[in-house]
């Protein structure tokens, strides 16, 4: 059987709460309903399901959902070998099996044939039904399916169906406000406030700017990164604008009046 | 001054007279002062070639004019170019005096210290000089090819002009704009001499081309994402011209109609770092810029701070100078509060602040407010001033203790103002005589925000608000052109702002019509539907011979086995996966409604106008069906200064009896100018957020106008203006009627063509068209 202990969280991993999530979440957990988690990329979903799954004690298993991800990505198929054919089991069920969180992070990436597999799983059926194989799956009891997306940049093709959503609870995640931004990166970095905060301030003025050229601001994600780069000794706007600036947009105007933020915040 | 050799003359000057040997009794008058300036600048050889060139002035039959400007103006030009530019300028003189343009000698000699100074080198003025004849040969006697009898009409002007043009452009921009003058203008006298002496529009729009610096017009995007990223707020902005008036500056300001600032900035060039400066800058020693962009973007900083943090007060009550007073107070206010939020911006700010010299100013003989509140400004600006003044230290500490207890008011900031009024007052204050140096804060606006007065009235008020209401309303019924480029190929470049655009809503007609055009092609529409539906997203499509894939793939995986057992290599493409077809796509249907459209179609009895009306009619029906984002507009010309652009569907706009009414009342006049036309409408389909942006333009000929003779001007223009459009993103595509296309078409449209002989077929070949270019 496969090792349960290899998708243990053996660190507690630092999560900023920014309400009542935490509480909300184990209440989900213990009654076993999914869990969707909407909100921009890098706003710490993630990081909380990681958390939560730290918390809780449980397995984890994150799948990154893309394009090109298809139904037999998530459950498994059957491979080819010397002498035949040979089943694998794909992430989903092998979580259903041990009794892991399974983390579906950015669902609508996927196409909508694939997540309609998950349906059965997040009724009171608990089941994944195994049709190559023949084999119907009951979940384990500590399993739980969680997903994530992104409502903001997807185009209308891509969003989810509504019969997939009306299956689960759901979170909506955003960027913390300044005071706990502030605090996230400073405390994931080791940086001192005073730099957090002028990360933070360039943070939200390209933020100001989203639908007018850029689908997204710059994330938590990548305010980490830049107070990473400048704890490493690199100059504060170089540090920004090579991990604030130049990831987000190739618009000429935009990097240059972001350019421009991080001349105007830094004295 | 009396007539000359009276009484004594110093045997010197008097061999120097006689070595002009020149008659003119106004020379006499002012000769002995021109010497004794050219004596104390110029060598030895210098003075013998001044007065020798001077007698050569004074011989060669133009009246005293040119011998008397030379006289007075040579020493300071050698001044700034050296005395060894002598030859080569009486060389270009002799020149002009050799051709028919000896009227061009004066106002070349009359404008040559202003130049000098501008190009200070001889290897300058020698571009300027080899630059003025070009165009003095090609401008020379040409009418008519008639040889050199007449005088280049353009070239006084342009000589006169000459220290303002230096002034605004390189030399390199000189030359671009003097040739596009002599290539449009070289001849007709009249408009040579217009554009020459910066009467034409054209001559300005192009003369602003060639400008250094920044221009608003193309930076808007920029300043309004400044506004909206760094300060959460949008404006409009107003442009006004430095560029004609050079004595009185407007000043940036705004009001409830938006921001003015002037319509271009030049990047500014300190030579050295101010002292003060905060932390040492990047640059070079000995060389600070502050860009154009920077400097709009300090004038919004400042304004933006103004919007927020600024309450009017009544200026009843107060003296000009209080009113001064309190502006530099409430400037430094709010900057300081838009320097907390931004701290950077205080290196912009000092940058672009003057920093007044402490004893500039003669209290004695000056008025010296402005002079003093420039200073403090300074101070409460720059922690480095280095200001000895008690009472400008004390003020600044005042200044500061109260902005330390939060933003203050406008009003509290105006108490401290009136005290400061009241302790520096000065008798000299009165003089009329004011201190004005080094102390203009061009970033700041004029403050007329800042003011509210007890005596307007309500009445007043109200007027002004219905004022604006009617002036909104003729906006809307007559748009303001919108100025596009125009190419030209002989030379390969654009003709700035040739082209003027009028958009107008398509008048109104009975879109009942429309319904029975759709009824008459019912069968039609059924087709389509048919092919639309497979259009539609969702419908998958299967991928076969994948190596990863979403299924096994039984016949391939089935051979793949084979040939493994066999000991051949199997094909590890055994999967297949499936695909959607998103569709992101948003179209403009750009609708030629030139005169030919109405004739009628061979072998119909039917007009192409009323063919079209069918044909998009059905494929409005079919896109819409599509859901694709979709905008109809028509156009036509009546020489550049006419093109008109006719709205009929927006894309905010549905398939309704609205836009169904429009399409009915279609008409077609005058002729077609296509690349103005494709500009103006990609203005629209450049805005919508889509994957794929598709211009259709559907025309029954060749791109053409009345003002323009030559054939290929408009057809290489368009085909430019597709160039333009696949930069941003937009694919276009040609529908044309013209049976006799295939000798043009491609040319602009490459392959992204199709020609239908068979006009009565359109109503079906247009939506089938789009169909598969969609596909
Ligand atoms: N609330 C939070 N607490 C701690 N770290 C956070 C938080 N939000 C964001 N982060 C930081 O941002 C990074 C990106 O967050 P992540 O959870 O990966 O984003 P998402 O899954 O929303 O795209 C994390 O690695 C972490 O450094
Ligand atoms: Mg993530």
């Amino acid at each position: 059987m496969t090792d349960k202990d290899q998708y243990k969280i053996r660190k507690e991993p630092f999560y900023q709460a920014q309400g009542k999530e935490v509480a909300l979440y184990e209440a989900a957990y213990v009654a076993r309903l999914p869990v969707m988690i909407k909100g921009p990329t890098g706003c710490g979903k993630s990081r909380f399901v990681e958390y939560m799954a730290w918390r809780l004690g449980k397995p984890l298993i994150t799948v990154a959902c893309n394009e090109d991800m298809t139904a037999s990505d998530l459950v498994g198929r059957y491979i080819l070998e010397a002498n035949g054919t040979r089943w694998l089991d794909g992430p989903l069920t092998t979580a259903a099996r041990i009794g892991a969180i399974c983390y579906l992070d950015e669902i609508v990436e996927a196409r909508q044939d694939t997540t309609v597999v998950i349906h059965p799983l997040t009724d009171h059926r608990r089941t994944l039904p195994l049709d190559k194989k023949g084999e119907l799956i009951e979940a384990h009891a500590d399993f739980q399916l969680v997903i994530s997306y992104n409502p903001g940049y997807q185009s209308l093709l891509k969003d989810l169906k509504q019969s997939t959503k009306q299956r689960f609870t759901a979170f909506e995640f955003d960027y913390p406000d300044a005071q706990l931004e502030i605090g996230i990166v400073a405390k994931e970095t080791g940086t001192d406030e005073a730099l957090a905060g002028k990360l933070v301030k360039i943070g939200r003025t390209a933020r100001n700017l989203k639908g007018h050229g850029l689908d997204e601001g710059i994330s938590t994600r990548l305010l980490v990164y830049a107070a990473t780069l400048i704890k490493g000794g690199v100059e504060p706007r170089d540090a920004c604008r090579m991990a604030l600036v130049r990831p987000i947009t190739d618009d000429a105007d935009i990097r240059d009046t972001l350019d421009h933020a991080i001349d105007a915040t830094f004295a | 001054m009396s007539e000359a050799p009276t009484a004594y003359e110093h045997p010197l000057m008097k061999g120097y007279r006689e070595q002009l040997s020149c008659g003119f009794p106004q020379v006499a008058e002012v000769f002995e002062d021109c010497m004794a300036e050219a004596l104390s600048v110029l060598s030895r050889e210098g003075i013998d070639a001044y007065l020798e060139y001077a007698r050569f002035l004074c011989k060669m039959g133009r009246g005293v004019e040119p011998v008397l400007i030379f006289l007075e103006e040579w020493p300071t030009i050698a001044t700034t170019l050296g005395e060894s530019a002598l030859p080569a300028i009486s060389d270009f003189i002799r020149k002009m005096w050799k051709s028919p343009n000896g009227r061009a000698i004066v106002p070349f000699l009359q404008s040559l210290a202003a130049t000098s100074r501008r190009l200070h080198s001889q290897e300058q003025m020698q571009d300027y000089m080899n630059l003025a004849l070009a165009f003095m040969e090609r401008t020379t006697g040409s009418i008519h090819g008639i040889h050199t009898t007449f005088a280049s009409p353009g070239l006084p002007e342009f000589f006169t002009h000459s220290p303002y043009l230096l002034n605004q452009v390189s030399i390199a921009g000189l030359k671009n704009w003097v040739e596009y003058g002599i290539r449009n203008y070289g001849d007709h006298p009249e408009r040579q001499q217009d554009y020459f002496s910066l009467q034409s529009a054209d001559s300005r729009a192009m003369l602003q081309k060639e400008r250094h610096g920044t221009l608003l017009v193309d930076n808007e995007r920029k300043l309004d994402l400044y506004l909206r990223s760094l300060w959460q707020t949008d404006a409009h902005f107003v442009p006004y011209s430095l560029k004609f008036d050079e004595l009185r500056k407007p000043i940036p300001y705004y009001d409830q109609l938006g921001i003015r600032l002037p319509d271009v900035y030049d990047d500014l060039i300190l030579p050295s770092p101010p002292q003060g400066e905060g932390e040492s800058d990047r640059l070079p020693a000995g060389e600070i810029v502050i860009s154009g962009l920077d400097r709009y973007r300090a004038v919004l900083a400042h304004i933006v701070g103004h919007r927020r943090w600024t309450t009017a007060i009544f200026a009843d009550n107060y003296s000009p100078f209080q009113r001064m007073a309190i502006e530099f107070f409430e400037d430094a206010r709010v900057e300081a509060l838009a320097m907390r939020e931004y701290p950077g911006l205080r290196r912009l700010f000092i940058k672009l602040h003057p920093k007044p010299v402490e004893d500039a100013c003669d209290p004695e003989s000056t008025s010296c407010l402005r002079h003093r509140l420039a200073m403090l400004s300074r101070a409460l600006l720059d922690p480095r001033h280095g200001y000895c003044d008690a009472q400008l230290l004390d003020f600044t500490q005042r200044f500061h203790d109260l902005m330390a207890q939060g933003e203050s008011s406008t009003e509290a900031i105006a108490s401290l103002a009136l005290s400061y009024v009241a302790k520096t007052r000065r008798q000299s204050d009165q003089f009329a005589k004011v201190h004005f140096d080094n102390t203009e804060v061009d970033y700041r606006d004029d403050n007329r925000h800042l003011w509210r007065f007890h005596e307007q009235s309500d009445d007043e008020e109200m007027f002004d608000d219905h004022r604006k209401i009617e002036l909104e309303e003729e906006e809307l019924q007559g748009l303001p052109p919108r100025h596009y480029p125009e190419w030209d190929y002989n030379s390969q470049t654009y003709r700035p702002d040739w082209a003027s655009v009028y958009e107008a809503l398509h008048p109104k007609g009975n879109p009942a019509h429309i319904d029975q055009l759709l009824i008459k092609h019912a069968a039609l529409a059924k087709r389509l539907k048919r092919m639309l539906d497979l259009l539609k997203p969702q419908d998958k499509v299967r991928i076969r011979y994948q190596e990863e894939g979403s299924e096994l793939d039984l016949d391939v995986a089935l051979r793949s086995l084979i040939d493994f057992k066999s000991g051949a290599t199997p094909d590890p493409r055994i999967n297949m996966s499936h695909k959607t077809s998103g569709r992101d796509i948003a179209v403009m249907l750009l609708l030629d409604l030139s005169e030919s459209l109405n004739e009628k179609a061979s072998g119909s009895d039917q007009t192409i106008l009323e063919l079209s009306q069918e044909a998009v009619s059905l494929l409005a029906w079919a896109v819409d069906k599509l859901g694709d984002p979709f905008a109809i507009g028509g156009f036509h010309s009546n020489t550049r200064h006419d093109v008109r652009y006719l709205h009929i569907k927006g894309y905010s706009e549905h398939w309704d009896d609205e836009v169904k009414g429009r399409l009915a009342a279609m008409e077609a006049a005058y002729s077609t100018r296509m690349g103005a036309a494709m500009r103006h409408a990609a203005h629209y389909l450049q805005a919508q957020k889509a994957d794929k942006k598709l211009m259709l333009i559907l025309t029954d000929g060749e791109p053409s106008d009345v003002d323009t003779k030559d054939e290929r001007l408009l057809i290489e223009d368009a085909r430019q203006a597709v160039k333009e459009l696949d930069q941003k993103g937009i694919y276009t595509y040609c529908i044309n009627l013209d049976p006799k296309a295939d000798e043009y078409v491609a040319d602009i449209f490459g392959k992204q063509y199709t020609v239908i002989d068979n006009i009565q077929r359109l109503p079906e070949r247009l939506p089938q068209l789009f169909i598969a270019l969609t596909k």
